[in-house]
This record gives structure tokens, C-alpha cells and sequence, in this order.
């Protein structure tokens, strides 16, 4: 048998025939649904007549719009509310489990998914939200959707989509104390651009992506569509089995021993062909900060901001001069949205308020992280700082370990799971020009709920360093 | 039955056009979030590009010249971020009917598919062509043909790219394709029946 990737063999299990388009159908292994991509897929259904092909392989939760500090329905903002109840009703008619706010199992769609051990090896997952690549890191081909086709999964468990191409991007080396998974999504964004990955799925590999931990790997493959990679992955492996042992969707007893088998076996082949190969030198990466509107626009710590003028009077003639100036055009509005100036280093930039979650960087290990840094220290006075959980279960776990009266202690504010301030459709918000310092996943214009607010994305343990020193600092000085 | 659909079928688009510059402009900012906390599309068309419209004053979709527009123009990655169906469907509710840019973002392009608002890619000489042709005069009338895969404005025409799959489903009036999908439904359940997490490893 040929040499195949993951992606191929997956693709080509779930692959149930050729469309007359061309496209592939595609069946779904895992529909995770959540409150604001789905209410007008349940009333396209309707309108049709039509029902929902596999509900047993559906699963809901609420996370975008729950309110982190008073969860008492009706919700106090009424469009949040209606929202609420319509995934209810849809539920209720459709018979699809849902861990609403009242489960231990709620929580941010692409934590819960994993933690309840929905999210497995070979699966194909789709999810109305571009962040479904995160599942992908246990080698699930997951990716994110428009509500039309929530609509059309619903109706069918699969989608009429063009098969991805595989970028194999490989990290050697190991990370340095200090560093972490963000920082190397981070680099690897910054390198091959936010429409590098157009077309693509990114494959992670290499020593220093299996050295990390599923809650690590979790965050790579969260921010592969920040590079244009609709889905992104790491091959299974004994970390991914180890993880999932005992959860309560995974395998149990004998069906786990076959289910490792199996997973193992969807892993890419040795020798298996890739349409494009990348090499990151992973013992060079340094704590990464953007400065900029999008998220290929960052820079290390000791770095400064670009000055495109700069870099420009270095390059030749013709076609790179051209290239530079475009740049040069982006860098201008961003520095202009930013309020920053070329050329000044990084480190230093005053903050207002410090994030720490999304489902990015919310999980369990990501607030031991920032609750290391904090430990023992003040939040500087002019910073507001929210620690919010991904999940219900995290927010338990964290709580158990004590990690909660080190952030309350610090002054930070200890909130319920939700997305809360990644894209601010609760009551979690920028206000005006705040510059806030965010372990979330887009630092777009208006993106934390303010049209002029400004986010500068990080790893929650830079995040608290920013929140105890009121400015962006190397927190590898604060780490002994 | 995966027969056409006649009354769908979309073998070209036709009106003045729109020129939006810029590169990776993302769907917060086609439809800030605070506009998907609804349970319906309905009432985006007039919220599209709200807080870019609020900020920048000359704004093309502030401009009246463009009023009317049916063919954005647009440069590289646009649509990236967010996988909001509410970014095509409020462009579509403005009145959109086609795109046409040097590049999109795979999500953005897929919904704007299943909506039936077709997107062309052309390259950046093709695509600078257009965005002159209507600043410097916003009446120039545009023809986007998926069928012959080329925009005419001004005297010109420019070859655009559509992948054979949309073209196709354009063509055909299937940009919907739950009815295609539901077309061999034996098909997908042998699918599942063959799936070892399905059936228990």
C-alpha cells in the first residue's frame, strides 16, 4: 500500500463518493454545535421539512455569548437570551445532547470537545467556527464552517468540500523555559504569513511539537486557520492515547486497547509524500508578541516593531522594492490603528487590561502557567485582569489546585467559562482605546468588543507578566 | 434526484462595482461580532463594514457614488478569520452579488458559495485594472460571466479564475448542496457502518 498522511487516510475513510461538482462528500465523524452559528441552520431545516441525519453524532454546548459574572436566565441582555433558548428548543426537537449552563460538562465549544473525550484520533470534525482546528491536534481533520453548512451536516453528516493539501511543518530542537506553544504558532504564522496556509492543512511535527502537552498541542493547531490553514494536526501518538484514557466519550476496557491500535495506525506513514515541507528551528523561538491588526504580525520579545523604510532602502530593485512597499502599506495602517512607532522595541508597551483564556490558551496547564507568574504579585494598579476557564471543568480543576485564590490574591478577577473577551459577545469588553494584553487568538480591528480597542496577542504566562508589571515584559525575567 | 436547479442558476453578474483596497480584511470587520447575536440574517445588510465605515469617512461603502454596487473588488485574503456566515450574507443583504479579488480566504469562500455569491479570483494587474477602471468612474459597468471565467469593464476584458467544483455548482443552480448531499443516502450510511469508531473499534 502507498505511503499516505493522515490527512489522506482520513480523507479517504470518510469519503462517500465523488459530487458531480467535483467536490468531495465528506462524512462527519464529530458535530460540535454551539449558540451563534446554528439558529437559522435548525429554521433552514425546517423550512425543508427536513430532519437531522445523525443527532447521536451531535453534540451542543453555549459558550460565545454566556456572561462570566451573573449567569441568572433570562440573561440580562435579551438578544443573548433569545439566542439561549432557540439552541434549547433546537435540542429539545432534534434530540441532540446539550451541555447547557446548567452541565458540569459546559464550556468553550473546542475545550469541552477534548476534556469530554468527544474529540478522538481519525475523526473528521466540523464545527460552525473557525477555531475547530484546535481538535486537531489529537490527528482529527477538523475544520470550521459557515452556518450553511451546519445546515447541510445537519441534514446529511456531511459536507461538499475540495480535498486540502498537507504542509509538513517540523520543529526541531526543544522550547526554552518561558516559551511556549503560543510563541511557536506565533513564529510559525509570522513566517509563512496569514494566507500561507491557504489550501492547506498543516501537519505539526517534529521534537518540539511531540514534546508538548495535549493542552499545548491544542493551542498550535487552534491557531493554524491565523495562518489560512482550514485545518491543522499532530500526528496521535502516546501522549494523545494517554490523554484521553478514562474520559467519558473515550473507549473503555478492551474497545480501548483496539481503539489505540487503530489510532496509531492513522498516524502519516514514514516516507509518506507532502505537497510542501517547512523546517523551525524550535530551540530559537522566543516569547512572540503582535504589534499589529493581524496575527502574522509579531515579533519576540527583545525584538522591535518593523519599520518597513527601513528594511526597504536594504533591499534591491524591482520585484522585492514592489514587495516592500506593499508591506510597508500594511505595517503603516496597522501602526496607525496601534498607535505605535517603528522601529521601538516591544517590550515596554503599556497595558490596560490583561486576558487570560479563549479557546486558545484556557486551558488547565495555560492558567498553572499564568498562575506561576502571579504567584505572590500585584496586578500593577492601572490593569484590569480577568482569568476565565474554557470550561466548567477546567474552572474545577484550576480550583482544586488552588489556582483561584492565586489569581484573586493578585488581583485578578476569577470568572465563569466562556469565550468572554476573545471576541466580546458577553459583557466582557474593551472599552475605547484600551490596549489589552490577550492570550486569545485575533488581535483584528474591534475584535475584543471595542472598535478602536487594540490587542496585543501573547502566551498566558506573558499575559501575566504584563498584568504585574502594566507593560509587555519578558517574562522569562520572572520565571527563576 | 441531483437535477439542476433553474431557477438558481447563476451564469453571470452584472451591475456597477465597488473597490475595496487592502489586504486580509477579516470578517470582524466585514460584520463586527456584536451583529451575530441574532437568530436570523435578517437587518446585516446595513451593519456590513460598520466600524470601518465609523472610522474612515471615505469609506467606499460610505461613498453614494458606489450606491447600488453589485461586484466587490477586492485584493488578497479577503474574508480571513472568522468562519461568520453573517460576513457574506450582510455583503449579499447590501446588495453584493459577486467578488471578485486576487485571493480568498477558504471559509469565506466556501459561504459565500453555498449562499450563491460567486467569487472570482484574478490576478493583481487584472484586478488593479478594475479597481482604476471604477474610481475613476463609479457608473462603469462590470459583467462578471462564470461561465466564460472573465470580467468586462471598460472596454476590457480580464480572465478571473473559479474552481471547476463552484463553477459548476453555479452553473447548475446546486450552490445548495444539502439536497445533493442527501441524493445517495444509502451511501453515507454505509459510510458510518464501515467507520470503527462508529461501530466500536
Amino acid at each position: 500500500m502507498s505511503r499516505r498522511t493522515l490527512l489522506q487516510k482520513v480523507w479517504d475513510l470518510h469519503t462517500v463518493r465523488r459530487l458531480p461538482t467535483g467536490q468531495t462528500q465528506l462524512f462527519i465523524g464529530l458535530h460540535l454545535i454551539h449558540e451563534v452559528t446554528t439558529p437559522q441552520a435548525f429554521d433552514m431545516l425546517r423550512a425543508r421539512g427536513a430532519g437531522v441525519a445523525f443527532p447521536e453524532r451531535t453534540y451542543a454546548t453555549v459558550d460565545h455569548i454566556v456572561p462570566t459574572l451573573d449567569q441568572r436566565r433570562p440573561f440580562a441582555d435579551e438578544l443573548a437570551e433569545q439566542m439561549m433558548a432557540a439552541l434549547e428548543r433546537n435540542c429539545r426537537e432534534f434530540g441532540i445532547r446539550f451541555a447547557d449552563l446548567g452541565s458540569e460538562r459546559q464550556g468553550i465549544v473546542h475545550v469541552i470537545g477534548p476534556e469530554l473525550g468527544l474529540t478522538q484520533p481519525g475523526l473528521t470534525i466540523a464545527c460552525g467556527d473557525s477555531h475547530t482546528s484546535t481538535h486537531g491536534a489529537f490527528g482529527a481533520v477538523a475544520f470550521g464552517i459557515g452556518t450553511s453548512q451546519v445546515r447541510d451536516v445537519l441534514a446529511s453528516q456531511c459536507l461538499a468540500i475540495d480535498p486540502l493539501k498537507v504542509r509538513r511543518i517540523t520543529v526541531s530542537g526543544a522550547l526554552g523555559p518561558g516559551v511556549y506553544a503560543k510563541d511557536v504558532i506565533l513564529e510559525i504564522i509570522a513566517r509563512l504569513g496569514v494566507k500561507g496556509g491557504v489550501g492547506f492543512a498543516y501537519e505539526y511535527g517534529g521534537p518540539a511539537i511531540e514534546g508538548l502537552s495535549m493542552d499545548e498541542r491544542m493551542t498550535v493547531c487552534n491557531m493554524s486557520i491565523e495562518g489560512g490553514a482550514r485545518a491543522g494536526y499532530v500526528n496521535p501518538d502516546e501522549t494523545t492515547f494517554r490523554y484521553l484514557a478514562g474520559r467519558p466519550f473515550a473507549p473503555a476496557g478492551d474497545a480501548f486497547e483496539r481503539a489505540k491500535q487503530w489510532w496509531a495506525s492513522m498516524a502519516s506513514d514514514d516516507g509518506a509524500p507532502y505537497d510542501d515541507e517547512v523546517q523551525i528551528d524550535g530551540d530559537a523561538i522566543e516569547p512572540r508578541v503582535t504589534w499589529g491588526i493581524n496575527p502574522g504580525q509579531s515579533v519576540g520579545v527583545s525584538e522591535r516593531i518593523p519599520d518597513p523604510r527601513a528594511a526597504a532602502s536594504e533591499k534591491a530593485e524591482g520585484q522585492a522594492e514592489a514587495e516592500a512597499r506593499v508591506d510597508a502599506g500594511a505595517v503603516d495602517e496597522a501602526l496607525a490603528f496601534m498607535g505605535f512607532a517603528a522601529g521601538a522595541p516591544i517590550a515596554g508597551t503599556k497595558v490596560d487590561v490583561a486576558f487570560v483564556g479563549s479557546c486558545t490558551n484556557s486551558r488547565l496547564t495555560d492558567l498553572r502557567e499564568a498562575a506561576r507568574v502571579v504567584r505572590g504579585q500585584r496586578v500593577a494598579p492601572h490593569v484590569r485582569a480577568l482569568a476565565v476557564p474554557g470550561s466548567k471543568a477546567v474552572r474545577q480543576a484550576a480550583e482544586a489546585e488552588g489556582l483561584h485564590e492565586v489569581f484573586l490574591e493578585a488581583g485578578f478577577e476569577w470568572r465563569g467559562a466562556g469565550c468572554s473577551m476573545c471576541l466580546a459577545m458577553n459583557p466582557d469588553r474593551l472599552n475605547g482605546r484600551e490596549v489589552c494584553a490577550s492570550s486569545s487568538n485575533r488581535n483584528f480591528k474591534g475584535r475584543q468588543g471595542s472598535p478602536t480597542g487594540r490587542t496585543l496577542l501573547m502566551s498566558p504566562a506573558m499575559v501575566a507578566a504584563a498584568a504585574v508589571s502594566g507593560e509587555v515584559t519578558d517574562v522569562r525575567q520572572m520565571l527563576d | 434526484m441531483s437535477t439542476s436547479s433553474p431557477d438558481r442558476r447563476i451564469d453571470r453578474v452584472s451591475g456597477t462595482a465597488l473597490p475595496l483596497r487592502g489586504n486580509n480584511i477579516d470578517t470582524d470587520r466585514i460584520i463586527p461580532a456584536r451583529y451575530l447575536k441574532a437568530i436570523t440574517f435578517e437587518g446585516l445588510g446595513e451593519h456590513v463594514f460598520e466600524d470601518d465605515r465609523a472610522s474612515m469617512p471615505d469609506h467606499p461603502f460610505e461613498n453614494p457614488a458606489y450606491a447600488g454596487a453589485s461586484i466587490l473588488v477586492v485584493n488578497e485574503n479577503f474574508g480571513s478569520g472568522s468562519s461568520r456566515e453573517h460576513a457574506p450574507q450582510a455583503l449579499k443583504r447590501w446588495g453584493i452579488g459577486a467578488c471578485v479579488g486576487e485571493s480568498f480566504s477558504e471559509i469565506f469562500l466556501g459561504n459565500a458559495t453555498t449562499i450563491g455569491l460567486p467569487c472570482a479570483t484574478a490576478d493583481a494587474g487584472g484586478v488593479e485594472r478594475l479597481m482604476a477602471a471604477t474610481e475613476q468612474d463609479p457608473r462603469t459597468r462590470m459583467i462578471l460571466s462564470v461561465a466564460g471565467r472573465h470580467v468586462e469593464a471598460a472596454g476590457q476584458t480580464v480572465p478571473v479564475r473559479i474552481p471547476d467544483a463552484v463553477r459548476e455548482a453555479l452553473l447548475t443552480g446546486q450552490w445548495d448542496a444539502t439536497a445533493l448531499l442527501l441524493d445517495d443516502f444509502e451511501a453515507v450510511r454505509a459510510v458510518s457502518g464501515r467507520l470503527p469508531y462508529v461501530t466500536g473499534f
